[in-house]
């Protein structure tokens, strides 16, 4: 079995006998009990590289279910491909390696007989740049879903939800068939949100959504996530950092670091925590200093 | 060109003067002028020459085209140019355009598809791509030989019965399908480059597989230049001759030949209207320069034709997209 | 490190196999396209290797060095063809390049856009010219009218003639390459020689041109690539079908490599004749593949050297 880097699809053999019997069915979220939500991704000891080039260095964080967990830290320092090499997207970049293990409900999503495509199916992402098919708006959200196999008669009710899902059916339930180009940008973005959340995923993957809208269609992207966060698990990146703390149960801090020899700078994590001790008491003076706008 | 006298003296007027009249200026930039003038030139002299080249066909070939066109269109290669015509040559350039569009299209999409959307960056895709664009710059007449050494030699027996020694259609369409090969592989390339990598994450992002991106969001995307790339190279390839020649187009008569749709003619003796053009342009006289000129403007109708609607969808569709 | 219950297993992530099968089915077709490419380029080279050693090994030297090209009649002399070659490819380039250069300059740098919306499809339509057009044109109306107007003594069939045609043919590839590297040079680097008080015609020919030279150096290649590839205005205009004699003079018939080719396919019903004559294609197609090899694959690195600038 081999998994071809450039492209990211593993070739892979028909298992013997597949198992469904253990399978976390996506959308339902396992919580344990005692009021900390069960952990979705465990990523240990993680190191990502682009060719020799290390581009984060000693990563370690959970992420849990049910909850928004935010990326912050200034530009370059690796926020976005850490997000991307949770769905394994950055197998689509020649040259991409990880190292260490990240942990999808325990299972090692990089292990070779795990397929990206199967995974992406489960883990829904959102772009920077809102990005809709050139197609209408049904066929954009019924994409996912038709891949997937789900048959004709249920298409129409899993494209509603997922509209619904994302605070656009209101807006579009007149005009289906229309081409989402013809969108405005904000709506563009909850389009693919709806796109996302149609494959009734787990996880939802949120690269700086709202960077590139106008703050009255932020808002409603903001006030989306938190209408939707008991039914799926947010990973959000932002530069926004007023974003994060309106927004995320936890966050994560990232910063560069120089290496001397090589002149080339590494993400790190300096400070993982709740969202409320980040902004309030944080831990290192770095994030401190971030936080309070002294740098970044 | 006046060269106004700087302003002299001292003084707030003065220096107020100078700089006016420095900023207004003072000398016409002559040189600046006739640059201007040389390369627009250059230009209208290019287009001059296309423009005395259509002029000229349409006119030498305007007692043929108006006297007797029907006849002409339709008529066999005769010995006497009032009585000669081009159908003929339709036939063979028809066939030859089937041929490249059944073979090459597809297999050059194909192959561009590979080479922009799968493959990693290794030497061998690295020696491929060098290849195909060596292959583009190969001269037609070495296709020719190509064409002759495998297609009439080789397997004539496949591409042609028993009298006609290989020298057919069949080996003729084969040959310039394989000529427009790299063109097509090309031009589709680079509609495919063309294609935003945004689509193909989103493609990705909801679980798409990579063939199911290509075939759903990047060839509808890229189809519009695949197209225009596609109709440059039928155009290219009717309009070549020397590889008919080497492949072994008759230059003298032709009986038979004559219907569209016979596709027994396909394995026999043919000709096309490149071939017919110079077979006719070797002969002297006024009478068959008229003949030459009008079948040159049949040719250059279709494959002028071909470019130019290319060529401008190509232009809207770039600036549709913006 | 709490874990949430009911574990998920690999299986579980190995994906639809039907959908998985169509993919690798795919991969291997366009694969399998892809390759095919290089078996033409296998098959140009079996094509010409044989015969063509077989010429080189039977040849006898004394008639590559004679009076000039006779194939049928054993006569091989290489210099008379190939100095064929490189006239009708001179005469072309002074034709063409300041034309081509000229015509990129101004479509790049001075046109307004209504005006290049109209021109630049102009010459472009030149590019698509058949060559026997060409052909024919030079032979009943450059050579008349502009050829043996100018130059006294003139043949009907000349080597100036075919030269010109070649070079209209040429113009359209010299500027579409040019214009494509002026047009990547950044803007900043104009903007930037425009602060300091250069007139345009200064700035281009300072800075944009010396900044694009790599394509412009690249475009000239291609352009006597092509050139030296071109059989058919020869063929029609040039006047020597059987054989042709040493010369210089552009101003009479001649013949190149390419339509050399075509003269002895086209000459009789057979392409044989004695001795090693049918060999002699081959050893002149050989010639001519490894020239235009050589100049594709040096215009090929200028092309990306301007691409790695900007």
């Amino acid at each position: 079995m081999s998994t071809d880097s450039r492209t990211g699809d593993a070739a892979v053999s028909e298992p013997d006998h597949v198992d469904h019997s253990l399978d976390v069915s996506p959308g339902v979220s396992p919580g344990a009990g005692s009021g900390e939500h069960g952990i979705v991704f465990d990523v240990s000891g993680v190191h990502l590289y682009y060719g020799d080039f290390r581009a984060l260095r000693d990563i370690q964080l959970q992420i849990r279910c049910n909850e928004i967990t935010a990326f912050i830290g200034p530009s370059g320092c690796g926020k976005t491909t850490m997000l991307r090499s949770l769905n394994r997207m950055n197998d689509l970049i020649e040259g991409a390696r990880v190292e260490g293990k990240i942990l999808y409900h325990g299972v090692d999503l990089y292990d070779g007989r795990v397929n990206p495509v199967e995974v992406r199916r489960r883990i829904g992402m959102v772009f920077q740049k809102p990005n809709p098919f050139p197609k209408s708006i049904y066929d954009n959200v019924a994409y996912g879903p038709r891949l997937a196999g789900t048959p004709r008669k249920d298409l129409d009710d899993v494209v509603e939800k997922a509209l619904r899902d994302a605070a656009l059916w209101s807006e579009v339930k007149d005009r289906l068939r229309a081409s989402a180009l013809g969108l405005s940008g904000g709506q563009q973005q909850r389009l693919c949100i709806a796109r996302a959340v149609a494959t009734s995923p787990e996880v939802l993957l949120m690269d700086e959504p709202c960077s590139a809208l106008d703050p009255i269609a932020t808002a409603r992207i903001e006030d989306l996530m938190h209408e939707i966060k008991d039914k799926y698990t947010i990973v959000i990146v932002t530069h926004n950092m007023q974003q994060a703390a309106r927004v995320s149960d936890r966050t994560a801090f990232f910063t560069t670091e120089v290496n001397e020899t090589s002149d080339t700078r590494t993400g790190i994590i300096v400070e993982f925590d709740t969202t409320d001790r980040i902004f309030t008491a944080p831990s290192d003076q770095r994030t401190d200093d971030y936080i309070t706008g002294r740098f970044g | 060109m006046t060269v106004l006298s700087t302003p002299s003296g001292t003084g707030p007027q003065a220096a107020r003067a100078r700089v006016e009249q420095a900023l207004r200026g003072g000398k016409v930039d002559v040189w600046g002028r006739a640059f201007h003038l040389v390369v627009l030139a250059a230009l209208l002299l290019a287009v001059l020459a296309l423009v005395v080249l259509l002029v000229d066909m349409l006119t030498t070939g305007a007692p043929v085209l108006t006297g007797r066109l029907g006849g002409f269109l339709d008529g066999a290669l005769r010995s006497q140019p009032g009585a000669s015509g081009i159908r003929q040559g339709l036939v063979g350039t028809f066939w030859i355009g089937v041929f490249v569009v059944l073979l090459s299209f597809p297999l050059g999409i194909a192959a561009a598809i590979h080479l922009e959307e799968y493959a990693a960056r290794t030497r061998l895709t690295r020696f491929i791509d060098v290849n195909i664009r060596n292959l583009a710059g190969v001269p037609s007449v070495v296709y020719g030989i190509l064409g002759f050494t495998i297609f009439t030699k080789a397997l004539r027996d496949v591409t042609g019965s028993p009298g006609s020694n290989g020298r057919t259609i069949v080996s003729a369409g084969l040959t310039l399908a394989i000529l427009v090969l790299p063109i097509v592989i090309i031009t589709a390339s680079e509609a495919l480059r063309a294609v935003p990598s945004g689509l193909r994450e989103a493609g990705f992002g909801v679980g798409a597989t990579r063939s199911e991106v290509v075939r759903h969001h990047v060839l509808p995307y890229a189809a519009p230049g695949i197209f225009t790339g596609t109709v440059l190279a039928l155009a290219r390839a009717l309009g070549e001759a020397a590889p008919l020649i080497l492949v072994g187009a008759t230059s003298g008569y032709l009986t038979g030949a004559d219907r569209f749709l016979e596709l027994g003619a396909l394995r026999e003796r043919f000709t096309a209207m490149p071939t017919v053009i110079t077979t006719w342009a070797g002969r002297p006289g006024r009478e068959w320069e008229e003949v030459t000129a009008a079948a040159i403007v049949i040719l250059l109708a279709v494959v002028l034709l071909a470019n130019t609607t290319a060529i401008v969808l190509r232009n809207r569709f770039e600036k549709k997209r913006g | 490190m709490t874990d949430a219950t009911g574990s998920l297993t690999i299986d579980a992530l190995s994906g639809d196999r039907r959908r998985m099968r169509a993919d690798m089915v795919t991969r291997l077709l366009v694969l399998a396209a892809a390759v095919t490419s290089i078996l033409i380029s296998a098959l140009i080279i079996f094509s010409l290797a044989g015969e063509a050693w077989t010429f080189v090994s039977q040849v006898e030297v004394a008639s590559l060095w004679t009076d000039g090209w006779f194939p049928r009649r054993g006569l091989y002399d290489i210099k008379t063809i190939v100095v064929g070659s490189l006239l009708v490819t001179a005469v072309a380039m002074l034709l063409a390049v300041p034309l081509g250069l000229g015509a990129a300059v101004y479509l790049s740098e001075y046109a307004p856009r209504q005006v290049r919306k109209v021109l630049k499809p102009a010459v472009e339509i030149l590019a698509g010219i058949p060559s026997v057009v060409l052909g024919f044109f030079a032979l009943t109306f450059i050579s008349p009218e502009v050829v043996q107007r100018f130059a006294e003594g003139a043949t009907q069939f000349n080597l100036a003639a075919a030269g010109l045609g070649v070079g209209i043919l040429t113009i359209p590839l010299i500027a579409a390459v040019s214009e494509d590297a002026m047009r990547s040079v950044p803007n900043s680097l104009r903007e930037a020689s425009a602060a300091m008080g250069a007139r345009k015609a200064v700035t281009v020919v300072r800075v944009v041109i010396p900044a694009a030279v790599s394509g412009l150096v690249a475009s000239f290649i291609v352009a006597v690539s092509r050139a030296i590839g071109e059989t058919m205005v020869v063929f029609i205009a040039a006047g020597a079908t059987g054989g042709a004699l040493f010369t210089t003079d552009v101003f009479g018939p001649g013949q190149t490599m390419t339509a050399a080719m075509a003269s002895q396919a086209a000459g009789t019903d057979q392409v044989r004749g004695a001795g090693l004559t049918f060999q002699s294609l081959f050893f002149v197609g050989m010639l001519l593949f490894i020239v235009t090899l050589v100049l594709n694959l040096l215009a090929d690195r200028f092309v990306r050297r301007v691409r790695q600038r900007y």
